[in-house]
């Protein structure tokens, strides 16, 4: 090895891959951290969804599955973007790497951008946890048969007897969850920018490109919460 | 040393079309009657899905065994975290409460 591959070496570390696995380490320590807190807000989901499984199947029902599930595609192509940044890093390329730190940017904009939709609709129709909050589980019941869904027994048992302020529980833990997520997203952007001015000015190549893998390692972290909020929050109870 | 492993592209390529044929199974099995089974069929996608980006995106596969051990644990307490909750919330109604003590014993009188 170089004396100039040494240069990014801080002199408590023995060797440029010491340093990598410290860093890799470090940012896996804090994402057991992050899968504690999500956790939290998982298992009061899963507690209060055991207690009140009819007020969750009204609560998905009034959600989107054509924007939740292209968010779900657009989150996961982010993910291949942020993997292929650091593929790039790896192997010398700089352009390709700010390239696709930049797709994986606009990636994450998109994702928020159609959440932005969604939070909007809710307001609209009512939906947000709150003095404003309101549900008829009965008319959702008659808008859904009106557009030619096919109400089966146990769906329309479920509508019969759900209990609105309990739908407005999952609507606390709709905003709780995916509002967490989306805060993820927006510092995983603001990484993003920072990446890529370092990138820019050519701080990173193939024998220091540990901030760009660690703050990939954050970016599919995000990237696995939504894999469970799509079908937790949007699909549960559709049958 | 520097044994810093560099996926072939393609391996990145196959995991994305993997999780974007799940992420449509995962919808189409949704609207199909398991029962209960529902549940676990959209979470255990969820899983196999996380796995993926956890192993390949995230070159788990790869990593060094500390590492791989803390990621580890991170899974196995967040599966107890949900396990305890629920076996105390699921439990609550399996055996009737005991009496209330005001009921067994006459309420003191109030001055």
């Amino acid at each position: 090895m170089s004396s100039h591959a040494h240069a990014h070496v801080a002199h408590h570390f023995e060797s440029a891959e010491q340093q990598r696995q410290s860093a890799q380490l470090g940012m896996w320590i804090f994402l057991v951290t992050e899968v504690m807190f999500f956790g939290g807000l998982f298992a009061a989901y899963v507690v209060y969804r055991s207690l009140y499984p009819e007020a969750w199947v009204v609560g998905s029902h009034l959600l989107s599955i054509g924007l939740g599930g292209f968010n779900t595609a657009v989150l996961l192509a982010s993910s291949l973007t942020m993997a292929l940044a650091v593929h790039a890093a790896q192997t010398d390329k700089r352009n390709a790497t700010a390239m696709w730190i930049v797709l994986t940017m606009v990636l994450g904009f998109v994702f928020l951008g159609v959440k932005v939709v969604e939070y909007a609709g809710k307001f609209e129709h009512h939906l947000v946890p709150g003095a404003h909050f309101h549900v008829d589980p009965m008319a959702e019941l008659a808008k859904l048969e009106a557009a030619g869904v096919h109400v089966g027994q146990h769906l329309r048992h479920a509508f019969e007897t759900a209990n609105p302020s309990h739908v407005q529980l999952f609507y606390s833990l709709y905003f709780a969850m995916t509002g967490m997520h989306a805060v993820h997203m927006i510092i995983g952007a603001g990484l993003m920018i920072w990446l890529l001015a370092n990138t820019l000015k050519g701080r990173y190549s193939s024998a220091y490109y540990n901030p760009v893998e660690v703050t990939g390692l954050y970016w599919h972290f995000v990237d696995i919460v939504w894999i469970f909020l799509f079908p937790m929050l949007y699909l549960i109870g559709r049958h | 040393m520097s044994e810093h492993h560099v996926m072939p592209i393609r391996v990145y390529l196959t995991i994305i079309a993997i999780l974007m044929a799940l992420t449509v199974a995962t919808v189409w099995v949704a609207f199909l009657d398991f029962g209960y089974l529902n549940t676990v069929i959209a979470v255990g996608i969820a899983v196999i899905k996380a796995l993926l980006v956890v192993m390949y995106f995230m070159h788990l596969k790869y990593a060094a065994p500390i590492t791989r051990l803390f990621a580890g644990a991170g899974a196995v307490f967040f599966v107890i975290l949900i396990a305890i909750t629920l076996s105390d919330y699921r439990s609550r109604d399996w055996f009737p409460f005991p009496e209330p003590w005001e009921q067994a014993h006459e309420a003191p009188a109030s001055h």
